[in-house]
Order: C-alpha cells, then sequence, then structure tokens
C-alpha cells in the first residue's frame, strides 16, 4: 500500500517534470527564431522576450518535485551518509515535519490564492503590447507547490519504509548524469575483473 | 529578545540544519516562512493576512520571471548537448598530436582538452570522468607519476565553472546585482591566468623531472602535418567556434547571454548531428538533466528569497556588517578573512549553496571596503576551484578514483590535487596584487 502511494507519486512527478523539461526545447527554438528575424530579417517579435521566461520558469518550477523524486536537491551530506540508514531516515523524518511542509504549504496556500486572483483578471504581461497571458506562470506557483507537498509526502512514506525494513527503499531511475552513468559502469567493470581473477 | 538577536537565531539554525544534510532550499523557505512570521505579526490578523505570505509568492515570482536567470536552462543544455556528443575522444588525440613537441605533452593536452570542453559543458563530474578514462591511463602508460596525471585530470576539470560561459557567474551576478556581461568579461583574463599557470607548472615539471613527465616515444604519434590540420579542423575547431561565437556575441554586445546561450545551444545540437552522434535518447536524457539541474539552482533561489528579505527585515544585515566594521579591519585582512571563509565552506558546500547563501553577507560590505564586486566575484569564482580539488570533500577527486584502476589510491590522488590547489591560492594572490587582470576588459568593453 505504502508502496503504491510512493510509485504513483514519484511516478507523477516525473511525468510532469519531464512533460515540463521540453519547455526547454521551446526556450531554445523561441529564442533562435528571435535572433534570426531580429538579425537577419530586421523583424523582431513582439513575444519573444516573455516567452522566454515564461519558458525558464515552468522548466524548473515545474521539475521542482521530479528533482525532488530524484534525491536531486543540494544538500551537504558530508556527516549525513556516514550514519546509519535508520538514523539518516529518523532525522529526514524529523526534518521533513520542521523544514519541508511548513515553507511548502505556505507556498501551495498563499500561492494558491495569488494565481487564482492573477487567473481571474486574466492578467497579460507589460513587457509588449502582444498581451502574452502571465497568469499561468503564477498559476504555477500553487500546482508547483501542490506536487511538492505531495512528493514531500513520498519522500516522508520513504522515511517510514526506510525505518521499517532498516534500508532506503530504491529510487526510480529514469537519466542519470553522465558522471554517474560512468562511475557506475566503471564499478561493475572492477566487480567484473575481480570477479575474473 | 531583540529582532537582529532573533535574526541570528534563523541563521543559526539554518547553519546547523545544513550540516545534518537537509536539502537547503526548503530549509531556506521554512525558517523564512516560520520567521517571517514572527517578523511581521500583528495582532488580531488573520492568519493567512501576513505579510509573509504575500512576500513568499511575491519573491518566488520573482524567480519565476527572472530574466538574468533564463541562461541557466539553456547553458545547462549546451553543456548537456556537448557531453553527449562524443568529441573528447578525437579532440584529445588531435590536441595531443599537435603539442608533441612540449615538454610533458600529453599533460598540457590533457589541460587544454579539459579547458575547453569544460568551458563548453561546465560541469565538473563528466569532465573529470571522461577525462579520467580517457587521458588517465594513456598518462600511467606513458610513465607519468600518478599523482602529477591525477592532478591535472582533476584540475583541468574544474576550469569549467570559472572559464565563461560559466553558470557560477550567473548566479554570482544575480546574487550582486552585477551585469552577467560584464562579470563575462572579467572572467576571462583570470579563467586564461589559472589555465596558463597550470600549463607553466606542468611543463617546468616535464622540463626539470623528466622522469614524472617523461617525453612520448618518437615513433608512437607520427603523422603529417597536413593530416593533423585536418583532424583539428574536424575535433578542435567546431567546438572552439561555438565557445567563441557564443562568446563573441555576449561581449560585444550583439546578443543577450540568453539569445547566445540559446544559439549555443543550438548550435550543439547541430554540433552533434555534424559528427553523427546525435540521438532522440540523447536529447531526452540532455532535456530532463537541464530540467533538473535547473530545478536544483534555481529553487535554491526561490527558498533563499525569502529567507534573505526576513534576515533583512529583523536587522541580521545590519548586524553582522556592524560586527564586521567593528573589528576594524583593512581592506587587506578583510579580503582574506572572507576568502579564507569561502575557501574554508567550500569543504562541506557545494557552490551554489555558498553563492546563494554566504556571499550575499559579505557583499554590502565590499563598498565601504573599497573593493569592486567583480574583483570579488572572480575571486570567489577561482577560489571555489580548490572546493573540488582538495580534501575532504574534493569531488574531482572522487570522480576520477571511481574511474582509475584500483592501484590508484585516493590519497595519491589528493595529493596530486594539492599543487594546484597552491597555483589556485598563488592565482588569486596576483590578482589581489594586480586587479586591472579582471578590470581590464570590462572596462575596455564598456566604460563608454
Amino acid at each position: 500500500m505504502i508502496q503504491l502511494i510512493i510509485n504513483t507519486i514519484n511516478q507523477l512527478s516525473k511525468t510532469v517534470g519531464h512533460a515540463f523539461s521540453w519547455c526547454a526545447l521551446m526556450l531554445v527554438l523561441g529564442t533562435c527564431y528571435e535572433v534570426f528575424v531580429r538579425y537577419m530579417l530586421n523583424d523582431p517579435t513582439s513575444w519573444a522576450f516573455d516567452l522566454s521566461y515564461l519558458m525558464y520558469g515552468a522548466v524548473f518550477f515545474m521539475a521542482g518535485a521530479y528533482t525532488l523524486s530524484r534525491g536531486g536537491h543540494v544538500r551537504a551530506d558530508m556527516f549525513y551518509r556516514l550514519w546509519p540508514e535508520r538514523t539518516q531516515a529518523t532525522v529526514e523524518l524529523t526534518l521533513y515535519v520542521l523544514f519541508f511542509f511548513p515553507g511548502i504549504l505556505a507556498l501551495l496556500i498563499a500561492g494558491w490564492r495569488y494565481g487564482i486572483e492573477s487567473m481571474r483578471i486574466n492578467e497579460v504581461s507589460v513587457n509588449s503590447p502582444a498581451g502574452i497571458p502571465i497568469w499561468p506562470l503564477k498559476m504555477m506557483i500553487p500546482v508547483g507547490g501542490g506536487l511538492m507537498v505531495l512528493q514531500g509526502v513520498a519522500e516522508v512514506l520513504r522515511c517510514v519504509q526506510c525505518l521499517r525494513d532498516g534500508h532506503w527503499p530504491a529510487r526510480l531511475h529514469d537519466v542519470e548524469e553522465l558522471e554517474n552513468q560512468i562511475l557506475a559502469e566503471a564499478a561493475r567493470r572492477m566487480a567484473g575483473e575481480k570477479a575474473a581473477s | 529578545m531583540s529582532d537582529p538577536a532573533v535574526a541570528l537565531m534563523m541563521l543559526g539554525i539554518l547553519v546547523f540544519t545544513i550540516m545534518i544534510g537537509f536539502p537547503v532550499a526548503f530549509t531556506l523557505m521554512a525558517l523564512g516562512v516560520g520567521f517571517g512570521f514572527y517578523a511581521y505579526f500583528q495582532a488580531g490578523q488573520e492568519f493567512f493576512d501576513s505579510r509573509v505570505f504575500y512576500l513568499l509568492t511575491q519573491n518566488t515570482f520573482t524567480v519565476l520571471n527572472n530574466d538574468a536567470l533564463v541562461s541557466i536552462p539553456l547553458f545547462l543544455l549546451m553543456g548537456y548537448l556537448v557531453e553527449r556528443a562524443k568529441i573528447l575522444d578525437n579532440l584529445f588525440k588531435s590536441l595531443q598530436i599537435a603539442l608533441k613537441g612540449v615538454p610533458a605533452s600529453l599533460a598540457v593536452a590533457t589541460l587544454a582538452t579539459c579547458a575547453l570542453f569544460a568551458t563548453a559543458t561546465g560541469i565538473v563530474g563528466a569532465v573529470v570522468t571522461l577525462m579520467g578514462m580517457l587521458a588517465f591511463p594513456q598518462m600511467l602508460k606513458a610513465g607519468y607519476d600518478t599523482r602529477l596525471a591525477a592532478g591535472v585530470v582533476c584540475a583541468g576539470g574544474c576550469l569549467g565553472i570559472l572559464i565563461p560561459p560559466s553558470i557560477m557567474l550567473i548566479v554570482y551576478g544575480a546574487m550582486a546585482g552585477i551585469s552577467v556581461v560584464k562579470l563575462y568579461a572579467a572572467a576571462i583574463l583570470p579563467g586564461f591566468l589559472l589555465a596558463g599557470m597550470y600549463v607553466i607548472y606542468v611543463v617546468a615539471i616535464g622540463y626539470f623531472k623528466p622522469h614524472m613527465a617523461p617525453p612520448l616515444p618518437k615513433e608512437e604519434n607520427h603523422i603529417g602535418t597536413g593530416e593533423l590540420l585536418m583532424l583539428l579542423a574536424k575535433s578542435f575547431l567546431p567546438l572552439t567556434l561555438l565557445i567563441l561565437s557564443v562568446l563573441g556575441a555576449i561581449l560585444a554586445g550583439i546578443a543577450t547571454p540568453t539569445e547566445a546561450a540559446a544559439v549555443g545551444a543550438f548550435g550543439a545540437a547541430v554540433l552533434a548531428v555534424a559528427y553523427r552522434t546525435f540521438t532522440w535518447q540523447g536529447l531526452r536524457e540532455s532535456m530532463f538533466l537541464t530540467a533538473r539541474t535547473s530545478a536544483m539552482v534555481c529553487w535554491l533561489f526561490v527558498g533563499s528569497a525569502t529567507f534573505a528579505s526576513v534576515f533583512a527585515y529583523l536587522g541580521g544585515n545590519v548586524l553582522i556588517k556592524e560586527f564586521v566594521l567593528g573589528l576594524d579591519l583593512n581592506p587587506v585582512t578583510f579580503l582574506l578573512l572572507s576568502q579564507a571563509i569561502i575557501f574554508v565552506l567550500g569543504w562541506p558546500l557545494e557552490w551554489t549553496e555558498i553563492i546563494i547563501i554566504f556571499v550575499p553577507i559579505f557583499l554590502p560590505m565590499l563598498p565601504h571596503f573599497g573593493i569592486d564586486p567583480m574583483v570579488f566575484g572572480i575571486l570567489v569564482a577561482i577560489n571555489l576551484q580548490t572546493a573540488f580539488l582538495s580534501p575532504p570533500m574534493a569531488m574531482a577527486a572522487y570522480y576520477l578514483k571511481g574511474v582509475s584502476p584500483p592501484s590508484v589510491l585516493l590519497t595519491q590522488i589528493f595529493s596530486g590535487c594539492m599543487p594546484f590547489v597552491y597555483i589556485v591560492l598563488f592565482t588569486m594572490l596576483i590578482m589581489y596584487v594586480f586587479p586591472q587582470i579582471t578590470l581590464w576588459l570590462p572596462t575596455q568593453l564598456y566604460s563608454r
């Protein structure tokens, strides 16, 4: 049951994170198009600037929960990694209650009022006469915050699992940084060589 | 308890929680909200009418539409695409042949490859592991001293966080309110200076202590000049042109960093297509990693924005500033002290945390000591090279250890990195004595 909840939340965060990561491609293509028409055709667009930060905001904010589900947020684990896994889970569980949920829940609830208000008046950007809607960006605060809350619940459940079983459950894997891929490969190769000799 | 004392408590809890190892972005946000609720408390007010919630959403939105940060995902994407274009083998091979007459040629070629590749990718781990698989075994086979070979790979791989277009300088610029364009201009000469010092050190070793870096046997790398030029044109030239055009467009003021970064990312994809190494799988991986790394950096901004406003509102900044000014330091001692603190912070922390949380504490004091924030920023960027190189946290050393044969000991890698740490410190000294190294190019380009 716990596992099912964790998996569902992880899957949701991953799907949303993956979907919004393509905003980075839109950012590249939109900006390149702007560069082309401005410098080559001397006919700049009115929407490229607004598009750029909308896409940037979407990429990083909506990928926040996905990043959390991969353990990707910056932490100084100098001491943490030396502890037994149960201790890690106890500490982490406590810290999630104290230092995760208060901030993120505030972001969700306050962001909801902020986003709804902006959506209600159909707020547009003041940067250009093109009238690019800006409310989706504000609405992202409660939506991204809500995803974070859900992912936080999954992380807390992982701590509970670890306390129960004595070891951390495996994280989902999709893509890894190249250095981690290489390191894993090297470790496998060396283990193979050792077994052969 | 007075308000500034509360602010100090807030900072104390933050440092404690960071050291325990909780993700920093959330700690910052929770502390900002919690202490902010206290700071802005008004009796009789509805809970959610507290100003802290307005502050939180407004600050979050400011990070969301911060156009100075838009280039972060773009440069990351460019880096991930270049990383996956499998261009390193030929790049290293061509540079190695081109440099064969130089003493310690393999090490110099490694440094040059690292510098170029790291500049394009800006990611430390990838460069160190890739070069650790490619160049490190070749140096060992050629009879190089293990420590020297290890130090060269680690030090070279870290140059990417300093030499523009680097993410670190974008982040520093956003924190210090300096244009990224100027910072890039300021970082170029110091970046080359540091890389140049590395090369000089390695060449000197090859010349004076040839047993540590023996010359290669002649017949092994015989290749005609025409062939060499072809090889360079195929492997060295395209990447160099990509970097130079991105940087050139930014520095010449032709394009904004965002535009140049977007074209750079597009160029990196074109490069991969031209080398026939472009795959959808690679593109997908690059996209997802870009999203994750951007989230890692930018969520820190989200957390720190609220934390910093509340900290300042409670008077924490003023308290620290008055304390430091009360110490009656002269500019040199202040600079030494601040850089020493950053050096030490580099052991347990990553550069993102240092620049977003701790460097801003020093920034308001710079005018008092007459230190240019640009010079300070470049010094920090150089200083943080050591964070990757010196034990106990030396990430670069661990990456290299992970890909090297078991006979190479971690202690050997550490001791190999140490000379390069000294070179970094020496370079900082030179930059302090001659601030023109940093300021000359930005003054030339943007003073009129």
